[in-house]
């Protein structure tokens, strides 16, 4: 090999720009890599909203029904509750929602459109376990201290009958509320605001 | 002749690829320390259980099906139809647990004897991205027979990526394929158990050796056996791998063959510990085991992060809990090696550690009470001041002096005969001797004789020597 002409500068400059050159190649090649890991079409479009016919459900009574493969519970809550749930604000890390997911429509102390049906999805805001619904007043298990509520078996965290979280529990906000709207007085559908559909 | 022909074939290979020379270098002219004790089982055991996992790995993807509405009956078909399927599920089952029993005990060893020191950096590090694979590897493979424990188990842990602030729950989006863990998480899972993991950890394995045998084996002794050499440049304390440990190590591997049939053919489950009672009912999206709790090796770090009251610091916590034992060869600061010569304060802190990560084990599989939670974090805290003061307590150790050549330990043997000719006089000890009369028949006849009973004072100073001695072991 003979070196005495070569143009450093020049090779270096062609180094460079090659490797410039692979590496936004890579680049590009990364983003179909990754994003076909993305929930695909058809998970998307599963979204689909759900109707509920809510006739049915005794006062007290909760259902709980599949929406986008998440557990949704609604429950007919008691004037009781409701006169209950009042008196808790103290004990609530967020009672007025305003740090939580929820429609704008049940962005209120009993968090729904109508008092007595509650709706919301039934996964723990802490890791995603499905709390239990406990609506008897201070049970063994749980103490003097419970109202009636949602109780997370996983990592201890309290809700109460709208949903809020309770202070001092790993859950950082209130359970979400999906957004739902009535088409008749006994007929909601789950994943669907009035006026516009929502994905 | 046809001796003749077969050693032109072995040459043909031999010119045209390496074989003698790997097999020289790493098996017949890799001097180890002579002095290796039990504790240097676990890493070819490691090997074993790896290559067991392959083998019954492969043979279950035959009958299993990565798919959310076939996965948890083909899990069944193999249990009850697959001529010998029991057999094959339960040692890759048995193998996972078997897995973290050895890497646990590996690690160990290396805490001990100080294997990860100057110049053995490289093979801590190495071996840690193993125990970070390894884990990966289990979790993934636990969401395949598609229960209940799986399904909500990996519910949770996908969970802790939204913690993370800001591209959290983009994160776990993303990692899921779905809004839940779905057929497409399972499918992605099932991916990755057979093909990325396992080709990322074999790689590591091959580095993980490489570096070792470039600076050569630790040992109990904590010193260099390069040091002293012979003539021909041999360790003087310093063995051929093959056939000495070859042969040793299949000692180790027959005493635990012994272990591991036995939990195979006569306690599959571990009393749900290895397998989990919840994950014998099929994934129900709808609803949460009342109580739930991951295998058994992850249950300290689970402990850690549920002892923290806050959901990002929890996360935190649990990785930090890895993440500190990646620095651990710079955060102790004290070059002598071997648990034998370093000071009682790391001895002590060292069984402190150890008493801590078995209790943040158990306390991982219970409920969260009160009681427990707070225990969780005094754990959590020993955990962390273990690695986190240990810049500070290593640098006031007084270590005794470090011999230049191998120690001679007593052996097994000799242990046992010094016990042996120690045991009637240690008897004689704790008992004591009383004439006895019987009360029955003619008073004439009553023949006394003696019997020997528990001697209080006795009994007191055995024990009193034996607490002095392990106190004395510690310091």
């Amino acid at each position: 090999m003979i070196n005495e002409d070569v143009d450093q500068s020049k090779r270096q400059f062609l180094t460079s720009a090659l490797t410039v050159v692979g590496a936004i190649g890579t680049g590009y090649l990364a983003v179909p890599f990754l994003a076909q890991m993305q929930p695909s079409v058809k998970a998307m479009a599963a979204g689909a909203p759900v109707e509920v016919d809510i006739s049915k459900i005794e006062a007290g009574q909760l259902i709980r029904v599949a929406w986008r493969g998440k557990p949704v519970w609604i429950l007919n809550r008691t004037p009781e509750v409701i006169q209950t749930l009042k008196t808790l604000d103290s004990q609530l890390r967020d009672p007025l929602s305003q740090e939580s997911i929820q429609p704008e429509y049940s962005k209120n102390p009993v968090r729904s459109i109508k008092p007595e049906i509650f709706v919301a999805v039934g996964l723990c805001t802490h890791l995603g376990c499905s709390p239990t619904f406990r609506p008897e007043i201070a049970p063994h298990d749980l103490g003097e201290k419970w109202k009636g509520g949602f109780f997370c078996p996983c990592h201890g965290s309290w809700f109460d009958l709208a949903g809020r979280v309770y202070q001092g529990v790993p859950a950082p906000t209130n359970l979400e509320i999906p957004p739902y709207r009535y088409i008749t007085d006994t007929l909601i559908i789950v994943g669907e605001t009035d006026g516009e559909k929502k994905a | 002749m046809k001796i003749n022909r077969l050693a032109l074939c072995g040459n043909w290979i031999l010119e045209r690829f390496p074989l003698a020379k790997v097999w020289n270098e790493h098996m017949t002219h890799y001097y180890a320390p002579k002095n290796f004790n039990f504790w240097y089982f676990f890493g070819s055991l490691a090997l074993l259980v790896l290559v067991n996992q392959f083998v019954t790995g492969i043979l279950l993807t035959m009958n299993y099906k990565p798919d959310a509405k076939l996965a948890f009956d083909s899990v069944e078909y193999i249990m009850r139809d697959v001529n010998w399927g029991w057999l094959i599920r339960y040692m890759h089952s048995t193998g996972a647990s078997a897995f973290f029993i050895v890497i646990y005990l590996h690690m160990f060893r290396g805490l001990m004897y100080g294997s990860f020191k100057q110049p053995r950096e490289l093979i801590w590090i190495f071996g840690m991205l193993l125990f970070v694979c390894l884990m990966a590897e289990a979790f993934m493979g636990y969401l395949l027979p598609w229960g209940q424990m799986s399904y909500w188990g990996a519910q949770v842990i996908i969970s802790l990526f939204s913690a993370i602030p800001v591209i959290g729950d983009d994160l776990s989006l993303w990692v899921r394929g779905d809004y839940v863990v779905s057929d497409a998480t399972l499918n992605r899972f099932f991916a990755f158990h057979v093909i990325s993991v396992p080709l990322v950890l074999v790689m590591l394995v091959f580095l993980h050796i490489v570096a070792l045998h470039e600076v050569g084996s630790n040992n109990p002794d904590g010193i260099e056996i390069k040091k002293y050499k012979d003539e021909q440049g041999i360790p003087l304390d310093g063995i051929p791998f093959h056939p000495y440990y070859t042969v040793k190590d299949l000692v180790g591997v027959a005493v635990f063959l012994i272990f591991f049939a036995t939990v195979i053919f006569y306690m599959p489950e571990m009393g749900g510990y290895f397998l989990e009672h919840a994950n014998f009912i099929p994934a129900d999206p709808m609803k949460t085991p009342e109580h739930i709790a991951p295998v058994w090796y992850f249950t300290p770090f689970y402990a850690i992060l549920r002892a923290i009251p806050d959901k990002f610091a929890g996360v935190i916590g649990m990785g930090g809990a890895i993440v500190v034992l990646f620095l651990l060869p710079w955060l102790d600061r004290n070059p002598v090696r071997s648990i034998r010569y370093r000071g009682g304060i790391y001895k002590k802190a060292l069984l402190l550690f150890v008493i801590s990560f078995i209790c943040l084990g158990y306390l991982g599989t219970q409920p969260a009470t009160p009681t427990a939670t707070l225990f969780a974090r005094l754990f959590t805290s020993i955990y962390f001041g273990f690695f986190l003061l240990m810049p500070i307590y290593t640098r006031w150790e007084k270590t005794k002096p470090v011999p230049q050549r191998l120690t001679e330990q007593h052996s097994l043997e000799e242990q046992l005969h010094t016990l042996e000719e120690q045991l009637p006089a240690l008897f004689e000890e704790i008992t004591e001797t009383k004439p006895v009369t019987t009360e029955i028949g003619d008073p004439a006849f009553r023949s006394s004789f003696f019997t020997r009973r528990p001697n209080a004072e006795g009994l007191l100073n055995v024990t009193t020597r034996l607490v002095k001695k392990l106190k004395e072991s510690l310091d």
